[in-house]
């Protein structure tokens, strides 16, 4: 198998502000979000973070796509840096967070184009590429609708297909499902399958037991910012259920203190 | 790399041309409101100075002397009665609606005059002129009295004139041309206004461009994409610097338009003697500053967490350019220094002022211009250092 990503010891502090203090009750001001993490994914596989709510998931992920650095470590995506070549990694990689939004005032066909030609994609190839992802998903009927008058729904499948403009060989996705309604997160997951049967390779981030059940190939389990267990999910599982898995070694990290 | 920020262009045009709304408020309402308003003050001020002007009004005159008699038999607008009047007479003129002017001499008012002695420590003879100064005519029709009055007067004692001019004849004691009145005029007005009406465009689009970019999560969209940093920084001045400079010539014509009007009245020609280098700096300097605001409200704005906040930021800021806009007003002339030159904002306005007062230098307009696309470059690369700080694009 193919290494397609190769994550060596990547680390994260927050600063944190007497505001986020307060919320996180806690008088330290610094905040290790990840702690020396790393793992590696093959091309052509989903690949799942898997861990509780503020374990550095989404910091690992937002590293990863270049929006943030890290403090030390780096992580090499088919052949970039995250440090030395973040222009590389993006061109590589489509990102898709909650937090990504796309400008409410233009409508899906600019938007796929705008983004394209971002991704210096050809003209003719984004031609085919729009009408066969927007008849994938759907969104053909509204491809002249302002964003700000499409269904929540249906602006989820855009971000998605908007990120995915150049037919990237890493696909990043944070919390896949979160906040879609059913229908939409199963076109999303299949839409994810179908990926990977093209070779693609998927980094996801979840809380979900049975989304990483479900899709991923191999998982890693991320507690406090640590790496846990890596591996493949019967490597992980060691004969039980993920969730069983999970709880098993959550008590392992953490004792009995939540 | 030209390729994605020409994108970037394309887009905040796309964004700015598509939404009409944010057109008509950007570009097209502050030139017309501006032209609509100057004209209608110009109007009403006119209206004001002309009022009451063509209307006839009644003198009634006590003890009429001969010399006024004469002078204002020769005035159709006036309908001379001499007879004497009381104080129930004098009651009515409170009635703002009648065009009535009384005056009362003292009974052989020549004589008394001519024998008068300044010296004698004796009040002189006195004219008593009722009228009602709400009424535009009656006003003035007491002003002309008054005027006639004080020349007979000065007429009786004259002993030097100053700057006499002979009957039949024309002379210019005034050497200022007409061109040079109006040119300190408008150099004292206009680069103000237009530095203020460039910098209210630029307010009014930079903010939702960059800080309503980072609000709404659109900006970390363009983050993840492969275009670099100083692309999109270099994409986004640019464009704001052409909508700023668009929402600035709307403003600059509705000016233009309506200040002839708001000044109606005046003596001196007013008109635009520019030739075309006048215009040509103009355009350069105009053009260096929706730069540099275009890059300073760039800057603040991507500090800013959101539209509000930056509104807050930029606040401040544009006081001290519209407090360097009121320059020109106290200074007797055009500084020569090259350091005036370098100083962001108020560079453009002393080139403006240079401009406007048909002073024109190159050399002025070329150090003007040099500097702020220096600032500008120093401003593209503080946009990129910001868009690559995680604390400034994702802090809370």
């Amino acid at each position: 198998m193919e290494e397609i990503l190769r994550v060596e010891g990547l680390s994260k502090t927050f600063t944190l502000s007497k505001k986020q203090q307060k919320i996180e009750r806690t008088t330290q001001r610094k905040k290790v979000a990840v702690d020396n993490l790393s793992f590696t994914a093959n091309r052509g596989e989903i690949f799942g973070l898997l861990g509780p709510n503020g374990a550095g998931k989404t910091t690992t992920l937002r590293m990863l796509s270049t929006l943030i650095k890290p403090d030390t470590g780096d992580a090499v995506l088919d052949g970039c840096s995250i440090i030395s070549d973040p222009e590389g990694v993006r061109s590589k990689i489509g990102f898709l967070t909650s937090e990504l939004k796309l400008e409410d005032f233009f409508t899906p066909n600019y938007l796929f184009d705008f983004f394209s030609r971002l991704h210096q994609v050809p003209e003719d190839v984004v031609r085919t590429r729009k009408e066969q992802m927007f008849a994938r998903f759907g969104i053909d009927k509204f491809a002249e609708v302002k964003v700000q008058n499409l269904s929540t729904g249906m602006k989820q499948k855009l971000s998605l297909v908007i990120s995915l403009v150049h037919d990237p060989e890493v696909i990043i996705f944070d919390e896949p499902t979160n906040g879609l309604d059913v229908l939409t997160a199963r076109t999303v997951t299949d839409y994810l399958q179908e990926l990977r049967d093209a070779g693609k390779t998927i980094i996801l981030s979840t809380h979900i037991f049975s989304l990483v059940e479900r899709l991923c190939d191999r998982v890693g389990i991320i507690i406090d910012g640590r790496m846990i267990s890596c591996g493949t999910l019967e490597e992980v599982c060691n004969g039980l259920s993920i969730e069983d898995r999970f709880f098993e070694i959550f008590k392992e990290v953490k004792g009995d203190e939540e | 790399m030209k390729n994605n920020t020409w994108t970037i262009i394309k887009k905040e045009f796309a964004r700015f041309f598509g939404d009409r709304q944010l057109l008509f408020t950007t570009v097209i309402m502050p030139g017309l409101l501006i032209y609509l308003v100057y004209s209608l003050m110009g109007e009403g001020i006119g209206k004001m100075v002309t009022e009451g002007q063509n209307d006839v009004v009644t003198v009634r005159v006590e003890n009429m002397p001969q010399f006024l008699a004469t002078e204002i038999a020769a005035d159709s607008q006036l309908v001379v009665l001499e007879q004497p009047f009381g104080q129930e007479d004098i009651d009515m003129l409170s009635d703002e609606d009648l065009n009535i002017v009384m005056v009362r001499f003292p009974k052989d008012f020549e004589l008394l005059t001519s024998v008068y002695d300044p010296q004698s420590g004796l009040p002189a003879p006195n004219v008593e002129i009722y009228y009602n100064s709400t009424n535009n005519a009656s006003s003035l029709v007491y002003k002309t009295l008054t005027m006639f009055l004080d020349a007979y007067e000065s007429g009786m004692s004259n002993r030097f004139d100053v700057n006499r001019v002979e009957e039949g004849k024309e002379a210019q004691f005034d050497m200022a041309t007409e061109d040079s009145i109006g040119a300190m005029i408008w150099s004292k007005i206009l680069p103000m206004l237009i530095v203020m009406m460039l910098f209210s465009g630029t307010m009014a689009i930079a903010p939702s461009a960059i800080a309503g970019e980072k609000e709404r999560g659109t900006i970390a969209t363009l983050l993840v994409t492969p275009m670099r940093r100083n692309e999109l920084a270099l994409g986004k001045i640019v464009s704001l610097s052409c909508i700023a400079l668009l929402s600035g010539i709307s403003s600059f014509i509705g000016i233009a338009l309506s200040l002839p009007k708001m000044i109606s009245g005046e003596e001196v020609d007013l008109g635009f003697n520019y030739t075309f280098p006048d215009y040509a700096a103009l355009f350069l300097v105009i053009l260096a500053s929706v730069l540099i605001m275009a890059s300073a409200v760039s800057l603040l704005s991507a500090l800013a967490k959101d539209v509000k906040n930056a509104g807050t930021m930029i606040t401040p800021f544009m006081l001290v350019v519209m407090l360097a806009g009121l320059l020109p007003l106290m200074q007797s002339s055009i500084p020569e220094s090259f350091t005036t030159y370098i100083i962001p904002f108020y560079n453009s306005i002393e080139v403006m002022t240079a401009v406007f007062s048909h002073k024109l230098d190159w050399t002025n307009v070329a150090i003007c211009l040099g500097s702020n696309i220096v600032y500008a470059g120093i401003a593209v690369w503080g946009l990129t250092r910001m868009f690559n700080s995680e604390k400034v694009m994702f802090g809370r």
